[in-house]
């Protein structure tokens, strides 16, 4: 009798989410969550002998020249990089908003997307070395300048190498998401304002923009954490140690974990996995404001 | 929706009938710029595939400024002199090497995609329909975790690889991927659509939790199945970190590892199998576009 109770507790309606969650739970749980806190007791530990150090590998990661320089230029990339992409994705996202047809250069602006990174590293050679065709074109434009053409993967011009190439292949996506955030306007409000005689300029700056601030908000928090994935183009164009402008963080993670690193690895994976940990829940909350606002 | 949103647009502006012809030249001008634009996005893909059938010689030629530092530039031709297929030849018929590398890549692709798709629907499903203690938390946890970089969680997930003794496996890249957060999130958001009357009426006329969601559930989960499986598709093909990380076998490598080794000097076959470990994403993203959209799309959207 208490035996069928307790299966009716565990199989009835109320229950069966368990089982649906299960399988994917323990994963999460094996391969995320737990192995997360071995590492956040490893940050306070030695490598080898396993001693408490307290927050001794903090204080190394802080004072240590390398990680101070990747999250330098990680967070310089991502300032630069950022606002390129929202803007420029906005502008052309508001851009085909006005044409009809508009698949086919939606596809455009998403095909690299489907471009492994790997398939078009021979292009980026071969366009920004010191040879290459980007000197080629400046040179028939002559505006090469007096000391002679720049190799730009090993100079500063590294860095704009990988911004580059990262709106280059984030800006369909985003002009996808803006697009999406455009047309979930209600058209009476645009109509009504056209009605009013007011202008495109004015009809984007008074009636769009304001209503896209929550898409803006999304786009931001997506797009920072989808930078992370240009070291990619960074690795497959330059290797473990390229030019000091473009080394980031995630050089540095490789890196250590090819040196076997660990107590440093442990404290840097705690250090940054805290602050996306914030952006996220930052992100949760707009998703939430949102929500109630609509 | 989007499309009559999209007509509901034209139609205003043809209303504004006093400006037309202004508003017709501005219109192509706009359509000229982007065009322009847009083809500046195909164009690397363009050049590797015309690399594919400059001969050797040629391609030595062209490409020489490149690695002896001389005074000249590259030079490119998109039609060759003696176009040739000895490069197609090469690595289809003298480089088993190369086959090795692609079945890598399409076995670590279509493994995690098929257990993704076991594991990510039941808990999306789980997450949609019920409503259970800690479902929020949970819930934020998937998704934080579905948004954190590899960098991240890359020790955590070699602690358990090495324990497991997978390390230098093709195990070690599939397993973590298999129980990767992002498509229980974007499956999640096509059973969020259903009714709970729905739900609520089958369970009153005696469906079991099990019937609900085979008969109701998935037929509803197609779309966000499909944009999860293009979106993990295109993006399972390009990984990288982690086989870097825990593949040190070079036979075990998928073609992104692969590619890049190719010496310049062997640019011809670099070209081809370039444009090999392209045809499959490609192909994917012709035909998911609509999915691959709606996926970037959801993936953006507040719960």
């Amino acid at each position: 009798m208490r035996a069928t109770k307790n299966r009716q507790r565990l199989f009835g309606s109320r229950n069966a989410w368990i089982w649906f969650l299960l399988p994917s739970g323990i994963g999460v749980l094996i391969f995320v969550c737990l192995p997360f806190l071995d590492v956040i007791r490893r940050s306070f530990l030695t490598v080898v002998t396993q001693e408490w150090v307290g927050i001794h590998n903090y204080q190394l990661i802080f004072k240590n020249q390398a990680f101070l320089l990747a999250v330098k230029n990680t967070l310089r990339f991502t300032a630069v990089c950022l606002p390129v992409l929202i803007g420029l994705g906005l502008f052309l996202a508001v851009q085909l908003s006005r044409l009809q047809k508009i698949q086919f250069l939606k596809s455009c602006f998403l095909f690299p997307m489907a471009m492994p990174a790997a398939a078009i590293v021979l292009v980026w050679r071969m366009v920004f070395s010191k040879q290459g065709f980007l000197n080629l074109l400046l040179n028939s434009l002559h505006l090469i300048p007096e000391s002679g053409p720049v190799d730009y993967m090993s100079t500063n011009a590294a860095f704009w190498v990988l911004v580059f190439s990262y709106v280059w292949k984030n800006l369909g996506y985003t002009i996808v998401l803006w697009l999406a955030g455009i047309f979930s306007i209600p058209t009476d409000i645009l109509d009504a304002a056209r009605v009013d005689g007011a202008s495109e300029q004015q009809c984007f700056w008074q009636v769009i923009f304001p209503n896209l601030k929550g898409t803006l908000y999304t786009i931001t928090v997506l797009s920072f954490l989808n930078s992370f994935k240009v070291f990619r183009e960074a690795y497959l164009v330059a290797g473990s140690y390229p030019h000091e402008s473009m080394y980031l963080l995630q050089h540095l993670f490789n890196n250590w974990f090819v040196n076997l690193e660990l107590d440093k690895m442990a404290a840097a994976a705690v250090c940054v996995g805290t602050v996306l940990f914030l952006f996220i829940l930052l992100l949760q909350r707009f998703w939430d404001q949102d929500g109630k606002e609509a | 929706m989007r499309i009559k949103a999209n007509t509901n647009h034209s139609t205003i502006i043809s209303r504004t009938g006093g400006l037309r012809p202004a508003r017709q030249i501005q219109t192509n001008i706009r359509k000229i710029c982007l065009f322009s634009l847009a083809i500046f996005f195909f164009l690397p893909a363009i050049l590797v595939l015309s690399g594919t059938i400059i001969s050797r010689y040629e391609l030595a030629e062209c490409l020489t400024p490149l690695t002896t530092g001389a005074e000249e530039f590259i030079a490119w031709k998109f039609f060759p002199r003696y176009p040739t297929f000895e490069h197609y030849a090469r690595v289809l018929f003298y480089t088993p090497q190369f086959f090795v590398v692609f079945w890598n890549s399409m076995k670590i692709v279509v493994l995690v995609l098929a257990g993704q798709l076991f594991l990510a629907v039941p808990a999306a499903w789980a997450f949609a329909v019920y409503r259970f203690r800690f479902r929020n938390i949970l819930f934020t946890l998937y998704v934080v975790l579905m948004l954190m970089p590899f960098q991240v969680t890359m020790l955590s997930n070699y602690l358990v690889l090495d324990g497991l003794h997978l390390v230098n496996t093709h195990g070690a890249i599939i397993l973590p991927a298999i129980f990767s957060t992002f498509p229980v999130f974007l499956i999640y958001r096509g059973f969020c659509a259903l009714p709970e009357s729905i739900i609520d009426a089958a369970r009153v006329d005696g469906a079991g939790e099990w019937t609900i969601f085979w008969r109701i559930g998935l037929p509803l989960a197609s779309n966000g199945i499909l944009s999860a499986m293009v979106l993990g598709f295109l993006e399972y093909w390009n990984l990288m970190e982690q086989p870097l990380a825990f593949l040190e076998d070079k036979s075990l490598w998928p073609l992104s590892l692969y590619l890049p080794e190719i010496h310049l000097d062997q640019a011809g076959y670099s070209f081809v199998a370039s444009v090999i470990t392209l045809i499959p994403p490609v192909f994917v993203f012709l035909i998911g576009q609509e999915y691959l959209e709606r996926g970037i799309v959801a993936s953006a959207l507040k719960e």
